[in-house]
């Protein structure tokens, strides 16, 4: 930058409440489904019931009889058998990869694949009439379980690729230089009677993104373009891929994401419903929507996690690790969702997180199964490998009898030792585990509760106490656009932004971040205030549109500040520049001697000056403007980040447990994150409470299990249980800064930071609290049963397994299967 | 939500309520609060031709006094039931376990009458009414008639309303000067119970004179824990005599396994909550 002085930071660290909430609480907003051009009709895909089958007929007659049906359609009908959806990330060379299909044509994969597609003049016609559908199947054997998948001679979920293994994804620090080699760690550890070798199996249960807006899109095909209204995070890449999947050239296609109702990762996906909407607007030349309900989002859209993994980590009796070896199987599904063999792969550069791991290998096997396709989940591979490696130093700690924090500081990485190149060859720019660790530790009186922890174990109170750690570390901004390359990712990780200065002063800026609930639009006005030095509430944020916003990569991994948000300051850079030379000319002076601060361009050492506001509409006038420029002061800018940003944070949670029942309860929860720079702690504060909610959730309460058919048990809210704010305590949350020095804001990337950090935290906790009972592990979600049923266990007396593939309750009600209602409803 | 299509009728009085039925025939369901019977509608597990509406009848939201007993209206809502004056000081067991009755919004909607008639086995009134011998009258084309707690629930969702009828109002006899806790467990503060235990005790000096223990979703229907009732009976209010009724609490009961809760769970948690409920009922 030219500038002679440092732009003010009047906004930046403003906690100021989010201009989107006014128009989203009063609902004075339009979600994509309320949106409905004149004419549109209305789609239901009619589902498979059944995991894995043959289709052996499919009788539309009733159906296509119905009362507004306009037609019913198989593949087949609208020509699209051969149209496969894509996949982005092609892990290995050789990945074996299934063509997904828009709707299944000869053969089911999973339970909730649509077969048929009803297009009536209503909703409600449509629903009808696909009841009415009648399909028979030939039913085949699920495969269902991972290993069993993989075995010799298991049933193949899809024939023709010979085996249910997608690929297997190997990182090995020995292999790659980045560091010392794992097996020669094992050999060591077990050679010396001064080492351990450990070795623990853990299970990432499969889990449902439940964002709050349902799944939707509207498509118009009459105008020269078509347009696509989604509840999606990715417009761009939605428009990209509808062009590599339907053939529709790019430039013929708007897609709008209006305001969207969260996604978590769960919106990232090209779905068959948009494609079937697409191709059936464009057949039958009239407007089309398709929006899902509840159960049919729980059941079809993608699921999160499902991991089993093997780790081993080697150390010396005094507690230095010496090497983590890491065994993923990660089940994909029937199908591969658009990003969804790499989303393992993303935690290959996390096990070692915060510690000087000096040997570690990441080997990931995914697995094809008979069920949903899983894809990204807030957190994506970050928190199944931070739940790994944090999860395992307490189980080291407690076999070298150490206490787990001083294990974890010995381990870490020093904050005199940034910047710090780890055993995967990232390079972590600042931290400071230190600070962090100890303000954590300071506000929960950790000391105070591990004296409370041994009197109740010396009492044999009823309720136990438990201290769960988790210092973790994840790696956001996704990402610069040569590591994903080299990581076979279908795209770039850079952003895009434009700014537009007004003849009035006001200011426009375009992103190519793609919000949902996030608060960009009150984020970027504050960085785009300072960097201008206008008024807030001049800058308005426009996005979601291609037409509007034709250039961007869309909204996930935390990228929108770090990646997003720079791109935003690059452009309002050059818009300074610009400015500057035309206030030098206007001022009569030359351009090394004005001077910006807060929105003034000042000749130095004069009282003369002119504002941004002034210039911006001298440049609409273009009167009187230099020779050498255009007339306007618009910038565009792209940003490719160089490197990712690397949060990092402690969190301590105090879990109570009923020993007689098993009820497990979250007393406390102190978490200090260092997410660098705020740009606004009120937004930092919320993505922290949200985050933690959805990682505590995995700890205790959410759970999508199948059934040995493959049908999805938790198919509704009453059985896949989330929690509200009655069965969460106050967050006691806060912040320190280390400004990150890979951008110029210092700033990294909060989003997912409290998912990742918290389901550890909590199962740490849980675990600490029985121990002494001699548990030594329980499943998530640790449900009172479970602990239950493990401190029977612990005791010696027997006891069932835990079933998790049970149906009930269901179907908004107490205690009934869903698919055998029976008696009086009133 | 886009149930099957139905046709509604909103009548005004019981008498229009009784002919609509008998109108509709088979396939007519009835609505009172909405809270199960929407959720089946939408999820198309039920059909019904039509659809009833009692919400148009004010006169069956009505608390009220009527001699030794409190009469609540059929579609007196949870949340006026819970905060009823007449309710706490006389069927403080029945205000107390409405209050653990899911969330707010659907205790607003949710009716008395509804979730008795619906006799879901883990709903959390139904041990209440049965522990407390309140009675049920039901109206029907050839005038109403009462029926008591014990003949009241049949089976799953399954009372003795019979078809052509509808439930009009519940009676319970005053507990005016019992103490009286419900003790509920479940996976979520939202959640069904997995298991619950309401318990009224009349105490005479230190010592249990009477004693009225009911429990939610072990079985079929609401139990009656009378085993746990008759020892209790004459002991003191301490731990020791909670404990040892609490071993019967399983007598009689036929525990549901499910994801929440497989039996052997259920009925450890019903042995464990029911020692807990009377001693919180014992103060």
């Amino acid at each position: 930058m030219t500038t002679t002085a440092e732009p003010t930071t009047t906004e930046l660290g403003k906690a100021r409440t989010r201009k989107e909430d006014a128009r989203l609480i009063t609902g004075r907003t339009r979600f994509t489904d309320s949106i409905t051009p004149h004419g549109t009709l209305h789609l239901h895909v009619v589902r498979s019931p059944i995991a894995h089958a043959t289709i052996t007929s499919v009788d539309k007659s009733a159906a296509e009889a119905s009362p507004g049906v306009i037609g019913v359609f198989t593949a087949a009908d609208l020509g699209v058998e051969a149209v496969g959806l894509p996949c982005a990330w092609p892990i290995t060379p050789d990945m074996k990869a299934p063509q997904r299909p828009l709707l299944a044509s000869s053969t089911v994969h999973f339970a909730g694949e649509g077969v048929v597609v009803v297009v009536a003049r209503t909703a409600a016609e449509a629903r009808d009439a696909g009841d009415l559908v009648e399909i028979d199947y030939d039913a085949l054997e699920p495969v269902l379980d991972m290993e069993a998948a993989l075995a010799e001679g298991a049933t193949l979920v899809h024939p023709d690729l010979g085996t249910n293994e997608n690929a297997t994804w190997v990182f090995d620090s020995g292999a790659a230089g980045t560091g010392a080699s794992v097996d020669e760690a094992i050999a060591a550890a077990e050679a010396d009677p001064d080492s351990i070798v450990l070795r623990r199996r853990f299970r990432q249960q499969r889990l449902i993104p439940a964002f709050m807006e349902p799944r939707s899109c509207v498509v118009d095909p009459t105008g020269e373009q078509i347009t696509v209204w989604a509840a999606t995070q990715v417009p761009h890449i939605l428009r990209t891929m509808t062009t590599v999947t339907l053939g529709v050239p790019e430039s013929k296609l708007r897609v709008i994401a209006p305001d969207v109702g969260g996604g978590f990762g769960g919106k990232i996906g090209v779905l068959p419903e948009e494609m079937l909407c697409v191709a059936i607007a464009q057949r039958l030349g009239k407007p089309v929507k398709w929006t899902e309900t509840r159960s049919e989002s729980l059941l079809a859209a993608h699921h999160g996690r499902d991991q089993i993994q093997d780790l081993t980590i080697t150390a010396k009796k005094d507690g230095t690790v010496t090497g983590l070896d890491v065994h993923l199987l990660a089940d994909m599904g029937a199908y591969l969702g658009l990003v969804g063999p790499g989303v393992p792969i993303l935690g290959a550069f996390m096990f070692n997180a915060i510690y000087k791991i000096p040997a570690l290998k990441f080997t990931c096997t995914n697995v094809f199964t008979t069920k949903t396709l899983t894809d990204a989940y807030r957190g994506a591979g970050r928190p199944e490998a931070t739940f790994g490696i944090e999860r395992i130093m307490d189980e080291l700690a407690v076999e070298l009898g150490r206490d787990p924090m001083d294990l974890r500081k010995q381990n870490w990485i020093t904050h005199e030792e940034f910047p710090f190149t780890t055993v995967v060859g990232l390079t972590y720019d600042s931290g400071n585990y230190e600070q962090a660790t100890d303000q954590a530790m300071a506000t929960f009186d950790y000391a105070g509760l591990r004296r409370e922890q041994e009197e109740r174990r010396a009492r044999g109170d009823k309720v136990q106490l438990g201290i769960g750690i988790s210092t973790f570390t994840e790696m956001c901004g996704l990402a610069p656009s040569r590591v994903l390359g080299s990581l076979a990712y279908g795209a770039g990780g850079w952003e895009a932004a434009s700014i537009r200065m007004l003849a009035t002063g006001k200011v426009e800026v375009i992103t190519g971040a793609s919000a949902h609930g996030q608060g960009h639009e009150t984020a970027f006005s504050q960085i785009v205030a300072d960097q201008l030095g206008v008024p807030f509430e001049d800058v308005e944020i426009l996005h979601g549109d291609t037409q509007i916003s034709p250039k961007g990569l869309d909204t996930y991994g935390s990228r929108s500040l770090v990646v997003g948000g720079i791109a935003i300051v690059k452009a309002a850079e050059k818009v300074v520049a610009k400015a500057k030379k035309l206030a030098a000319h206007l001022l009569e002076a030359s351009e090394d001697d004005i001077e910006f601060n807060a929105g003034q361009f000042t000749v130095r050492g004069t009282d003369k000056g002119k504002a941004i506001q002034e210039l911006a509409f001298a440049a609409f006038m273009a009167h009187d403007y230099p020779e050498d420029m255009e007339p306007s002061l618009d910038s565009d800018a792209v940003y490719d980040p160089e490197n990712f940003s690397f949060p990092h944070g402690t969190h301590l949670a105090a879990m109570e447990i009923d020993t007689e029942t098993g009820k497990v309860s979250l007393r406390r929860y102190v978490c200090v994150d260092d997410i660098g720079n705020v740009v606004n702690p009120l937004i930092v504060e919320g993505q922290v409470h949200g985050g933690l909610a959805q990682g505590i959730a995995q700890a205790l309460f959410e759970e999508a299990n199948y059934d040995d058919q493959g049908t999805l048990v938790n198919g509704t809210f009453v059985d896949y249980t989330l929690p509200s704010a009655a069965d969460l305590p106050s967050f006691e949350s806060s912040t320190v800064s280390t400004p990150a020095t890979s951008n110029p804001l210092g700033v990294k990337g909060v989003g997912e930071a409290g998912t990742i950090a918290s389901t550890p935290a909590i199962v740490n906790g849980v675990i600490d609290a029985l121990r002494h009972l001699g548990v030594t592990n329980v499943e998530m979600p640790t449900t009172s049963q479970r602990v239950w049923r493990a401190i029977q266990e612990a005791k010696g007396n027997s006891t069932q397994e835990t079933p998790i593939d049970t149906h009930s309750p269901g179907a908004g009600l107490g205690s009934i299967d869903p698919n055998n209602p029976q008696g009086e409803v009133q | 939500m886009i149930p099957a299509k139905f046709d509604y009728v909103r009548p005004s009085s019981v008498e229009e309520a009784v002919t609509a039925l008998r109108d509709a025939g088979e396939d007519a369901k009835i609505l009172a609060g909405g809270q199960s019977l929407l959720p089946v509608l939408r999820l198309r597990l039920a059909a019904p031709s039509v659809i009833i509406d009692l919400g148009g009848i004010a006169d069956l939201r009505r608390i009220s006094e009527d001699g030794d007993r409190i009469a609540i209206g059929a579609m007196a809502p949870h949340h006026d039931v819970m905060r009823d004056d007449l309710v706490k000081q006389h069927v403080t067991l029945l205000s107390q376990a409405t209050a653990t009755v899911a969330d707010p919004q659907v205790r607003h909607r949710g009716t008395l009458g509804g979730a008795l008639a619906h006799a879901d086995p883990a709903g959390d009134l139904g041990a209440v009414a049965l522990a407390l011998d309140a009675e049920f009258v039901i109206a029907g084309a050839s005038g109403t008639r009462t029926v008591g707690a014990s003949e009241f629930f049949v089976d799953y969702f399954t009372t003795a309303i019979g078809e052509g009828e509808i439930l009009t109002q519940v009676r319970f006899p005053k507990y005016t000067g019992w103490t009286s806790h419900y003790e509920k467990f479940n996976r979520t503060a939202q959640a069904w119970s997995m298991c619950a235990v309401a318990v009224a005790l009349r105490l005479d000096g230190g010592s249990i004179a009477e004693a009225r223990v009911g429990l939610t979703n072990m079985g079929t229907t609401p139990i009656r824990a009378s085993g746990v009732e008759a020892a209790l009976v004459g002991q003191q209010a301490s731990a020791d005599a909670a404990r040892a009724a609490a071993e019967h609490a399983t007598e009689g009961t036929a525990a549901p396994s499910d994801a929440d809760a497989a039996a052997d769970y259920r009925e450890h948690l019903a042995r464990v909550l029911t020692g807990r409920a009377v001693l919180a009922a014992a103060g």
